[in-house]
């Protein structure tokens, strides 16, 4: 889609991709736009969101990313103000927001079921917000043609929500929502009903119009990949708590836990005793007569200790012959194949039974593929390739 | 589907009958010439005349017509507050024990509730009449239009209301913009509940009703006891007209409503691949 060029210019050269200067939360100076202190909130004796501590900075793609109940639709409504934490304050701006009812916030949300005004037009519900900030009548009506052409549905401006398609429906919301240019934008689960198409398009779209608005994104998902396009940073959730929040490439590359290293991508782990080896590696001797393998230390450990060696598939080689020179080495048998047409991935049974993965790009057609079930193997994979994680 | 034999032919037939022979005795007898009910004497429209010139019967209609549009109004409001306040208020003090009470006056014996209703008004020294009428059809018919009403704000999705308030509408203006519009179809059926539930009551008038003021239920009882008239069949004929067109209409504007929404869902679809065809033309 083309997007008719806006005058407000990009401040954030950030987006899919390497993030080049945009790194706020390492500069510590930065003021955060939303600031969480150890904030709790129970329903009843249950707890759904459990002393989190959180910074978000203005202008971020921030994603919550985690299974499903562990509270981050619950964190969203605490910003939106539909919900107001048990313990703990939540800034927006330095101020404190907790008694602030949600039509006196500068923050607007789309909802994960769109919540469009079924009695009103779509030009009506994209207007809705623009009547209630005092606008002036011409003002609205032309925020609201912008905003049409944004999402292109000029076409179906006059149109009620019940008689356009579910994807149209959707971008209606997100006009809804970008209408009154919020200073946050919290979007929980919006691509959750397209399909693989629209919504890699529409995720491309989200970017590119918080490139050109700089308003702050909040989005929830389900779905890691999608944390991973659209994300500056990503707090990983487990159980209303934050388990890691970080760039996508250190959430991918440097888990802090064997959860997030789990939860984000495939991954192989492998469980022993940890031995410290200098210079931030650690040793792991995880069987009986066969050499232990290295990994970059996530943490300083003490010798002696059970530890997680968590390796990605795709950083593991896989030869015929015993490679040279190499620490990390294992020899197995391969058990299964998954070919998923640009890559396939071997299965390879240890002698212990241990089951590890390692993924081979398809640069051949499948005809001429160097192994096959039953073969013996040698895996292997640089000391830097895997993180030794303690947790 | 089952073939239409000759059982079903009969049981139809039976089935209708019971149900709808004593209005068709009642609409025929109302044009008979005679005075006596029972005799055929030939057609007229003779009571239909009696009947507009009868001031008791036109008095009588006029108050229950004022009664029912007031208490179904009265009663619309204050319904539709108490189920919002019930359904959406959150938790509160007390709120089970409201919304069980909400309901009390459903299954209340009208006996009970117009007695209770009496003692208060001599209690309080207001003289019965119409407003007292009035105020005792409200008490009731607003159990009815809550009941109406909270169903369908149970069933309606909360975060629209949400949404309203996200984009900086008062919770007041989000009731009025969004809330009232989407439950509007409710409102209206509990106001057209309300106003048939006043229209047929005779109980709780009888007991809230003064010599100032009669309604026309009132009116045909206490005249039937005198014998029936055909003054009174008349009148039943056309009160028979005015529901038999009320549900007519009803069913009519239902039908068209799906009607609608089975345009709307085609538009929709259109609507998709329409676009779905510019993508790939462009
Ligand atoms: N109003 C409520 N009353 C009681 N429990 C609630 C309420 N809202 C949420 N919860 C509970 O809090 C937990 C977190 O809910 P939340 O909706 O935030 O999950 P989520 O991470 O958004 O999950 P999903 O990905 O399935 O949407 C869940 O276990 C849920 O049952
Ligand atoms: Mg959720």
């Amino acid at each position: 889609m083309n997007q008719p060029s806006s005058p407000q210019t990009p401040a954030r050269p950030a987006g899919p991709g390497p993030a080049t200067a945009f790194h706020p939360w390492d500069d510590p100076d930065a003021v955060p736009l939303i600031r969480f202190r150890g904030v709790t909130k129970r329903f009843g004796d249950f707890t759904a969101i459990d002393a989190v501590d959180l910074d978000i900075y203005p202008r971020e793609f921030f994603a919550l990313l985690g299974p499903s109940g562990c509270g981050k639709t619950t964190l969203m409504r605490m910003l939106a103000g539909f919900e107001s934490p048990s313990v703990g304050a939540i800034t927006l701006e330095g101020r404190d927001i907790v008694h602030v009812p949600p039509h006196k916030r500068a923050v607007n949300m789309m909802f994960q079921s769109y919540a469009l005004f079924p009695h009103l037009t779509v030009e009506q519900n994209i207007a809705f917000g623009l009547k209630r900030s005092g606008m002036e009548k011409d003002a609205i009506e032309a925020r609201v043609a912008e905003m049409l052409r944004m999402v292109q549905l000029q076409k179906f401006a006059a149109r009620k929500p019940h008689q356009i398609s579910g994807g149209q429906r959707q971008r209606v919301a997100l006009a809804r929502a970008l209408a009154k240019a919020p200073k946050l934008l919290l979007l929980d689960e919006p691509l959750g009903a397209l399909d693989k198409k629209l919504r890699q398009q529409t995720q491309f779209e989200l970017v590119d119009i918080q490139e050109r608005t700089g308003t702050t994104f909040v989005i929830v998902t389900h779905d890691q990949e999608e944390a991973m396009t659209v994300a500056s940073r990503i707090a990983v959730m487990n159980e209303g708590k934050i388990a890691q929040v970080d760039t996508p490439g250190r959430i991918y590359e440097s888990p802090a836990s064997v959860y997030v290293a789990d939860f984000v991508g495939d991954v192989n782990l492998i469980e022993g005793n940890a031995r410290p080896v200098g210079q931030g590696m650690a040793e792991i001797r995880w069987r009986e007569g066969v050499p232990a393998i290295r990994g970059q230390a996530a943490e300083p450990l003490v010798e002696g200790e059970r530890a997680t060696l968590a390796i990605r598939p795709e950083k593991i080689a896989i030869s015929r012959e015993r490679p040279e020179g190499r620490n990390n080495v294992v020899q197995g048998r391969v058990h299964d194949i998954a070919y998923l047409g640009n890559i396939s991935t071997y299965h390879v049974r240890l002698p212990d039974g241990v089951i590890v993965q390692a993924q081979v790009a398809n640069q051949r057609r499948i005809a001429r593929r160097d192994f096959t079930w039953e073969d013996e193997v040698w895996l292997s994979w640089s000391d830097t390739a895997g993180v030794v994680l303690m947790r | 589907m089952s073939r239409f034999t000759w059982f079903n032919a009969t049981s139809l037939t039976f089935g209708f009958a019971f149900l709808y022979l004593p209005m068709v005795i009642l609409i025929v007898y109302s044009f008979n010439e005679s005075r006596l009910v029972t005799v055929w004497a030939g057609f007229s429209t003779r009571w239909y005349g009696e009947l507009f010139r009868n001031e008791q019967f036109l008095d009588a209609a006029w108050v229950t017509l004022r009664v029912a549009f007031f208490s179904a109004t009265f009663a619309t409001v204050l319904g539709t507050m108490a189920a919002y306040v019930l359904v959406r208020g959150g938790r509160f003090f007390g709120r089970t024990l409201f919304s069980g009470m909400i309901y009390a006056p459903l299954v209340m014996p009208e006996v009970i509730t117009g007695l209770s209703l009496l003692l208060l008004f001599i209690s309080i020294n207001l003289d019965r009449g119409i407003v007292t009428i009035i105020l005792a059809h409200t008490t009731f018919c607003m159990a009815y239009v809550a009941v109406v009403v909270s169903s369908r704000l149970v069933s309606f999705d909360r975060s629209v209301e949400e949404a309203a308030l996200d984009l900086g509408a008062t919770p007041f203006d989000a009731f009025r913009s969004v809330t009232l519009p989407i439950i509007m179809p409710a409102v209206v059926s509990g106001w057209l509940l309300g106003f048939t539930l006043s229209l047929d009551d005779l109980v709780i008038a009888s007991f809230t009703a003064g010599p100032a003021a009669t309604t026309l239920p009132i009116q045909i009882f206490s005249s039937v006891r005198l014998g029936v008239s055909p003054e009174i069949n008349a009148l039943s004929t056309i009160l028979i007209g005015i529901v038999a067109l009320g549900v007519v209409t009803a069913s009519l504007i239902s039908k068209r409503n799906l009607v609608r929404q089975a345009r709307d869902a085609r538009r929709a679809i259109q609507a998709g691949a329409e676009e779905g065809r510019e993508a790939r033309a462009t």
